[in-house]
This record gives structure tokens, sequence and C-alpha cells, in this order.
């Protein structure tokens, strides 16, 4: 092999995925956004009109519902899958022999596909057949979780089973965060008789900021890209009660043949995203390359 | 770590046990928790449609019958066809090897040009690659599939391959990334004066040491993938649908009487590849969920 | 005797920053050449320069008369020693050593037969099939140099090998060594912090800071007469002492007077030395400052001088005097009768001392 050949093998390597990246992620990104100032509806138009897309969306009482529900859902799950989280993180950092197999069962929803979550916490919060009617069965006639038809409240029924499926992973890195504390520092605290829950108050936890900011961006992440959970738990309803925005941008996609509002939807979900994501990966590569 | 009993240990035995009690009491509350979803599910999909109406949710079935099993596997309905989950549990497996292999094999060669041949703008590159792994994928849903129809691609298995290909290019290129930059750079300078070339420093040298990585790739990679509904609703027809499409049609169809049993047995049928993947390799599924995150 | 190895004019940049400055060095064949400095001075690049794992700015490298500016590390028939060994992890030690003739494509009996050779000459043959992560820290070192002495190469080079043992460890592979380049006539260049290391392996020292050389000699020229201050302070343990010394010009040579906290200056003279600056620094070390007493000769001055210190050190006792502002370091013999605070007569041999511009720090004679 030449010389030159040689020396350039490492970025020719590398260049395919660039390549492809720059057109896959940051094209498509740079497409989507054209389309959403445009006037599209079944197809692309190329033809820029300005805000128009976005005036709707903004306007449309579906999108407000949508959007609003990601606020309520997003802040709803990430903080209760962390208190979760931590919690049993604590539980079981407290030396049990059966460890490994309590974490194996705190942990496997995350193996299953949402869809799969989903339909099972379906049936589950079923009204006629399910919680609702075990409880009334064993006596408590008037208890009534229907919750999955309720406008109002099935939105938190998608909470209920997001921190079911996501608890156990949050649990496995603040686990690894806790246990990351150097010993002697805790022996030191010991010795100097700090009571224990005032260790984890005051020596622990403060050292474990960096990965309950981990622990942050993967949950908001997740919560921008829930779309699975929904569509298999309530299908968008009752009506579109439930609608986040990742479900609102398919609708327009693919079943409503409004393209102009499936880009704008998704480029205000990628900017929510970009919010949120793009300081944390800034700090993050900064204090790396130092 | 820090024992919650410490400060008891010399006022009483009695306390010390009571508060270890509440503690896996607590613990095993919460693996109730867990576990009963999966539980349902089990005892659902044993149950007659009969049972299931006059019975309650966490009966256990008074007759075991596998019936819902077989109509999930070979008889529900997935929108106008009845062959059951089995063609789209296929569609699933074509679906899932070669883009795992393909993705990960491209991950390794950019992790290891990014840890161990840094040149300029390797960082700049890496940081973008990055990047894309965090974006939500309704932003590319839409030129995705112009592009699918432009290349002849469009509602095959081939183009969701190459669609899971390309956004998995990001994490795989992460995870060995970060394993190969704490290998020390002066093994490929010993391999470059003994004369070997990059493509043998990587076969010879970095290969064999990637195992660990390779399986935490793997793991990770055919999880995201089997588990995906977002690509495979977006890009697939009625006869190449992965097995989490067929599951959402059989259980959303409006058509017909809701067999909740069949349902229930549909949903395991297409969670036991990665269910069983966790059970065996879980120790790997955790190190890869928390490498990224945490970033060792 | 032929030159083994010539860098001419040697400049390397990294972007804004100048690594190495004008580098001018050459050695014959069998010669051993130790590169050192402290950390930072550039001497491991200047390593990697020479085996072309790094690129030169400019300049020339010729290897046995070849010029090596287009020339590949692979073909520059070289062998290198890391500091952390770098073996191959996943290979046994047999493989490790071989594995630069398979990819040579030399016939498997050829490599059998080299690798039983070189495991003889270094006494690792029980462990061919172990894998590095089995070995102690030495006998990877040996394995590393197996590796090296395998491909029976023009020059070998050593990256700081010996900094990751410990000190007991690290005597003996320095004898090893020594041993090998003495068994072999083999060219080397050797990086090292260590001046110690520096001084016993050494054919010829270049000592390195801030990526220029400092100076270029035998280790007895080094030692005897370095070429500025810092050679002098870096070279030689314990260091040479640098006494700042006022300077006047009698008729026949030249008068040194250094302040003393307490009484009268010390003054010293040299006959053999004139026109030196006002201010210079002196240099003389330990052995060549002794005690009255016990040591003896009419080329040696005498002044009296008080004691600070008394470190007894078995062989020897070093005994601390303040001149000039500075502790100055004397190397007694053991049966000194020097006691802390008492005023004892001093010898300064003279012949053996080194001037220094006290500005510039450049040697003066």
């Amino acid at each position: 092999m030449s010389e030159w050949l040689e020396k350039q093998l490492p970025k020719l390597v590398l260049a395919p995925s660039f390549v492809a990246i720059l057109i896959f992620v940051y094209g498509f990104i740079g497409w989507t956004a054209w389309v959403s100032f445009t006037k599209s509806k079944l197809l692309p138009r190329y033809d820029i009109v300005g805000l128009i897309q976005y005036d709707r969306l903004f306007v449309s009482p579906r999108w407000d519902v949508a959007f609003s529900n990601l606020f309520i859902f997003g802040f709803l799950f990430i903080v209760i899958s962390m208190l979760l989280g931590l919690l049993l993180a604590i539980l079981l950092d407290q030396k049990i022999r059966t460890e490994g197999i309590i974490r194996t069962i705190y942990l496997y929803p995350m193996a299953l596909s949402l869809i799969v979550t989903g339909t099972a916490w379906k049936w589950i919060l079923n009204p006629g057949l399910g919680l609702e009617a075990m409880l009334r069965s064993w006596g408590w006639e008037s208890f009534s979780f229907n919750w999955l038809v309720d406008p109002n409240m099935a939105i938190y029924t998608v909470v209920i089973a997001g921190v079911w499926q996501a608890s156990g992973f949050v649990m496995a890195l603040f686990l690894a965060g806790l246990r990351s504390v150097d010993d002697e520092i805790i022996k030191a605290a010991q010795v100097d008789g700090i009571p224990t829950w005032r260790i984890y108050l005051s020596i622990i936890l403060p050292s474990m900021a960096a990965i309950f900011l981990s622990a942050f961006i993967v949950l908001a992440h997740l919560s921008i890209k829930s779309f699975d959970l929904v569509v298999a738990l309530t299908g968008g309803g009752p009506g579109y009660a439930t609608d986040l925005p990742a479900t609102y941008m398919y609708t327009m996609a693919f079943s409503r043949g409004d393209i102009g509002q499936a880009a704008s939807s998704a480029m205000i979900m990628m900017a929510v995203v970009f919010a949120i994501v793009v300081p944390y990966l800034y700090s993050e590569l900064r204090a790396r390359n130092d | 770590m820090t024992e919650l009993n410490s400060k008891y240990a010399d006022s009483g035995y009695i306390q010390k046990l009571i508060l270890r009690s509440l503690l896996f009491l607590l613990l095993g509350i919460f693996a109730v928790y867990y576990l009963m979803p999966l539980f349902i599910m089990v005892t659902t999909s044993l149950k007659s449609l009969e049972e299931i109406r006059t019975g309650s949710l966490i009966d256990l079935p008074r007759e075991v019958t596998f019936a819902a099993w077989k109509t999930a596997w070979s008889g529900a309905c997935t929108g106008i066809q009845c062959e059951g989950l089995r063609p789209f549990f296929w569609n699933s497996v074509l679906l899932a090897v070669p883009a795992v292999i393909i993705s990960t094999l491209i991950g390794a060669l950019n992790g290891y040009v990014i840890a161990q041949w840094r040149f300029k703008g390797a960082n700049l590159i890496f940081s973008l690659m990055l990047f894309g792994c965090f974006i939500p994928f309704q932003v590319v849903l839409l030129p995705m599939a112009r592009v699918l129809g432009i290349i002849n691609l469009a509602g095959s298995i081939s183009g969701l391959v190459f669609v899971h290909v390309i956004y998995g290019i990001g994490f795989t290129t992460l995870f060995f990334r970060n394993y190969y930059v704490s290998i020390p750079v002066e093994l490929v300078k010993a391999a470059k004066i003994d004369g070997a070339n990059f493509f043998r420093i990587f076969i010879s040298i970095f290969l064999p040491l990637s195992l660990p990585i390779i399986v935490v790739t793997v793991i990770w990679q055919f999880t995201q993938i089997w588990n995906d509904f977002l690509f495979g609703v977006s890009f697939s027809e009625a006869g190449t649908q992965p097995v989490t499409v067929a599951l959402n049609n059989i259980v959303n169809s409006t058509t017909g009487v809701k067999e909740y049993n069949v349902d229930m047995a549909a949903a395991i049928i297409a969670a036991l590849p990665t269910l069983l993947v966790y059970v065996v390799a879980g120790k790997y599924f955790i190190r890869g969920l928390t490498a990224g995150s945490v970033k060792g | 005797m032929s030159t083994i190895l010539e860098i001419k004019n040697l400049h390397k940049d990294f972007g804004s920053l100048n690594i190495l400055n004008s580098i001018n060095v050459s050695i014959e064949e069998g010669d051993f050449l130790v590169l050192v400095g402290p950390s930072g001075c550039g001497k491991s690049t200047l390593l990697n320069c020479i085996a072309g794992l790094e690129p030169i700015t400019s300049g020339a490298i010729a290897i046995d008369g070849r010029d090596m500016t287009t020339v590949s590390p692979k073909d520059r028939d070289i062998a290198m020693v890391f500091q952390s060994y770098a073996l191959y992890p996943t290979m046994t030690v047999g493989q490790n050593i071989t594995f630069g003739m398979k990819v040579r494509g030399i016939e498997k009996n050829e490599r059998e037969e080299k690798l039983l050779k070189v495991a003889k000459q270094l006494q690792i043959e029980s462990l061919i099939n172990r894998r590095p992560g089995q070995l102690s820290g030495g006998q990877r070192q040996r394995v590393a140099m197996g590796r090296a002495l395998v491909r029976d190469p023009k020059l070998f080079l050593f990256d700081e090998p010996l900094s990751n043992l410990d000190a007991k460890l690290r005597v003996e592979m320095r004898t090893e060594i020594k041993k090998l380049h003495q068994n072999l006539n083999a060219s080397m260049v050797y990086v090292t912090h260590d001046q110690i290391e520096a001084m016993t392996l050494a054919t010829k020292i270049v000592v390195m800071k801030g990526g220029i050389v400092q100076q270029i000699g035998t280790p007895s020229e080094i030692y005897n007469r370095p070429s500025n201050l810092f050679v002098a302070d870096f070279m030689g343990s314990p260091a040479m002492n640098l006494i700042p010394a006022k300077v006047t010009n009698n008729g026949k040579g030249t008068k040194f007077t250094i302040a003393r906290s307490h009484g009268e200056p010390l003054i010293l003279f040299d006959d053999n030395i004139t026109k030196l600056p006002e201010n210079v620094v002196l240099g003389l070390r330990p052995e060549d400052i002794g005690d009255a007493n016990l040591r003896k000769g009419d080329k040696l001055q005498i002044s009296t001088c008080s004691v600070d210190v008394v470190e007894p050190a078995g062989a020897d006792t070093y005994v601390l005097i303040n001149l000039g502002g500075k502790e100055v370091t004397a190397r007694l013999q053991a049966e000194t009768a020097a006691q802390t605070g008492m005023e004892m007569a001093f010898t300064f041999n003279m012949d053996k001392v080194s001037y220094f511009n006290a500005k510039t720090g450049q040697r003066l004679n």
C-alpha cells in the first residue's frame, strides 16, 4: 500500500460514518427544518413561506394538550423515577446477600420493549377487568381506577408505566454512584461520630452530582422520545388526551398527510432536546479534554 | 458501604433485627411491584377467556390452557392477515441480526480510529456523532421515508436494517471509543515498529482484547433494535413489519372480541428474546447501560 | 567505525509550540547514547522522532548513512523498548517476541530458532507460554527486551525502561542492560530522567532542557566540566556546589571573595585564570572540599569555616557549611572530627573548580 494511502487510512475508515451522520442526521434535520417553513401537506413543497406551520401549531388545541402533556409527564416521570431509583439504590447498598437477584428483578423491565410494557399495563389498568375489578372483588366496592379512559387522568397512567420501566435503570446508575465514593471518607466520617443519614445527605449525595445529571439527561431524553409507550398504552387517547409531541408528529405525518405540521412539531421536539443536551455535552467534553 | 445499622450496633440486637427486617420487607414489596406485571401477563395468557371475565386479575389459572399461545403464535390477526406473530418474529430476526453485526463492526473500527489514531478533527467528528445519538428520531422520519423510497428500499427489511445501522453507529462508536481510549498508545507504537499496519494492529491486537465491549455492544444494540417500534411502524409495510409492530396490531385491533389472553401471550413472545438475553447476560447489559451515561 | 546515527539541525514544532530546537547529535557504532533531562525537556519526543513515530518540522535524521525523512518506523531497522513495556496483552511471551517476524513473513522454523536464542540470552525460556499479565515487572522488562533483540536492529531505542521498577530491581536491570550492550556491541539510544542511570550506562550523554541541547559529552566530561549552571546542578549526586563569588584580578591571577553570614569572607585564589567577569559562580563538587586534618596536598587551599550540619553516611560524612549565602556540601572521610557549630579547616581543590558567568550561566573555563 502506498505511503500516502497508509497515512490517510484512519481518516478514510472514519469517513463513511462521518458522511452518513452528516447526511442522515444533520442533513435530515436541515430538511425537516426547511419543510417546517413551507406549506407542505401530503407532499413536501420547498418554497419557504415563513412561520405559518408554527402559528398553526401553537393555536392547535391538540398540540396544546400534547405539549403540556410533555411537561406533565416529563416532570413526574423524571422526578418519581429518580426518587424511587435513589431509594432503591440506598436500600440495596446495605450489603444484602441476595443483591444480585434483587437487582436483576428491579432492572428487567428495561429489557422489554415499550410496546410490551404498554400492553401489560393497559391490561392491568383495564377498568372492567383489571386492577379496579380486582380490588372491588376483594370488598373495596367503591374503588374506582378508570384513569385509563378518563381524559383528565389518562396521562398519569403513562407515568405509572414509564416509572415501572425506567426506575430500575436509575437505581443501577445510582447504586454505582453510591459505591464509587471512597470508603475511607465514609470511615473517617463514622469515626468522627457523624450519623449515617447525615453521611448520606452531606457527603455521599453531593458527590453524586454528576450521576444525578446523567440520570436526568437520560430520563429527559426518554420522555421526549416516548412514543411506543403511549401508542401501546392509550393510543394517544381517550381522544387525544394522552398525546405527546411524538405521537402528534406521527399522526400528522402518516395519518393526516400534513407534512408541514409534522415537520414543525418535530423541530419543536428537536429544540427541547437541544436545549437540554447541548449544555450537558459541552461541559462533559470540555471536562474530558482538559 | 455504609450500614444503616452501624449506629445501632451497640444499642441492641433487637433494634438491629427490626431494622433489617424492615429493609427486607421494603425490598420485598418493590420486588413484587416489579414482578407483578410479568406474573399477571403469564397467568392471564394461560387462562381461558371465561376465566378472565369471571375471575380476578391476580388469580392463578384454574385450568391451564395453551390455546392463547397457539393463537398468538400462528392465528392472531394483525390487520388483514391472521397468521399470528410467527412471520413477524422472523422479520425481527432478519432485521436484528444483520443490523447488530454491521453496526457493531463499524462502531469498533470507528472507536479504534478515534481512540488510537488521533488526527486533527477526530474529536470534532466524534462530538458530532455523539450528538447524533441524542436527537429525537421524529426529526428524521420524513426525509428518511423519502430517501428510502428513492433508493428503492421503502417498506423492506433491508431498508430497516439500513436505518438501524445508520442511527446505531453513534452509540456503538461511543462504546468502543471509550473502551479503546484506556488501552495505552505505546501498544500501537510497538506494533508499528514491528511492522504491523492499520488493519493488522486492529485484528491481531485490538480485537482479541475487545470481547467485553463487543458483548456489551451486541446486547445493547440487539435490545434497542428488537424493541424498536418507531422505525418499524414508519418504514415497514404489512408483510415486513417487525414483531413489535405486529404485537401492537394484535392488541389494538378493532375487529372481533378482545382476547386478552392472546394479547398477553403475544406480548410475552415478543419480549422473550430480549428478556432471555437479559437473564443470561444481564451484568453485561447493565454495564452497557451505565457505560454511556456514566462514561466510565 | 561508522556513524550509526546522525541528527542534523532538528527542529520540531507542535502548532505554535516549539518542542525541539537545533538538535545536532551523532554517534558511532557501539555507542551508548543517553538523552537525559527533566520532564518536559523533549527527550522522549526526540527518541520518537528517531524512531519515526513522530514527524519532524525541519532538519534531518540519518541511520547508518541512510536519510530517514521518508522512511516509516518499520523500515528503519530499529527496535524500541517502552517504559510500560507495551507487551501485547492477549499474546504469549513467545508470540509477543515473534510477532514482528510473523508480520514480515519469516518462516515458522526460523522464528522458533530466533525466539529460543533470545530467550536463552535473557533467561526467559520458562516463560515462553505465559501471558504478560502473569509476569512480574522485571520479567516483562526482559520480554520487552527480547522483542527488541530478536530484530537484530542497527539501533536500540529505550524510552525510560526502568522507571516502572522498584529501586532494587532498577539497579539489577541497569547492570543487565550494560552487560547486553557490552556483549552485543550494540548501538543504543536511551532516554531517562535519572542522572545516575545516565552516568553509569552512557558512553555519550546529551543533557537537554526546554527542547535545547545543553551539553554533549562523555560522562566524565559532563561530570567534571559541565558547560553551564543547569548541567552542573542537574548531573551528579549530590549536586555540585554552586557558590557565588566576587572577582578581583591581582597581578598574577584571580582572587575570589565569597561572602559569609558571620565573620570574614572566604578568600580563594586561582593563578591559572584571568579575565573573569566581576560576578562568577564557583562550581565545586562535594568531594573537592575536604577536612584539612585528614587531607594533605600542596595544591589544596585551606580556609576555616563554621560547620552547620553533620550527616554521617557510612563511608563518608557529609558536612554543610554556609558560603556565599548557599548551603555548601563537603564530602569528608568518615574519620573526620567535624561537629556542628565548630570552626574547622577545610581544603578546597581549585584544580577541579568550574567557573560560571553569574548572569548567563555559561562556563568560563
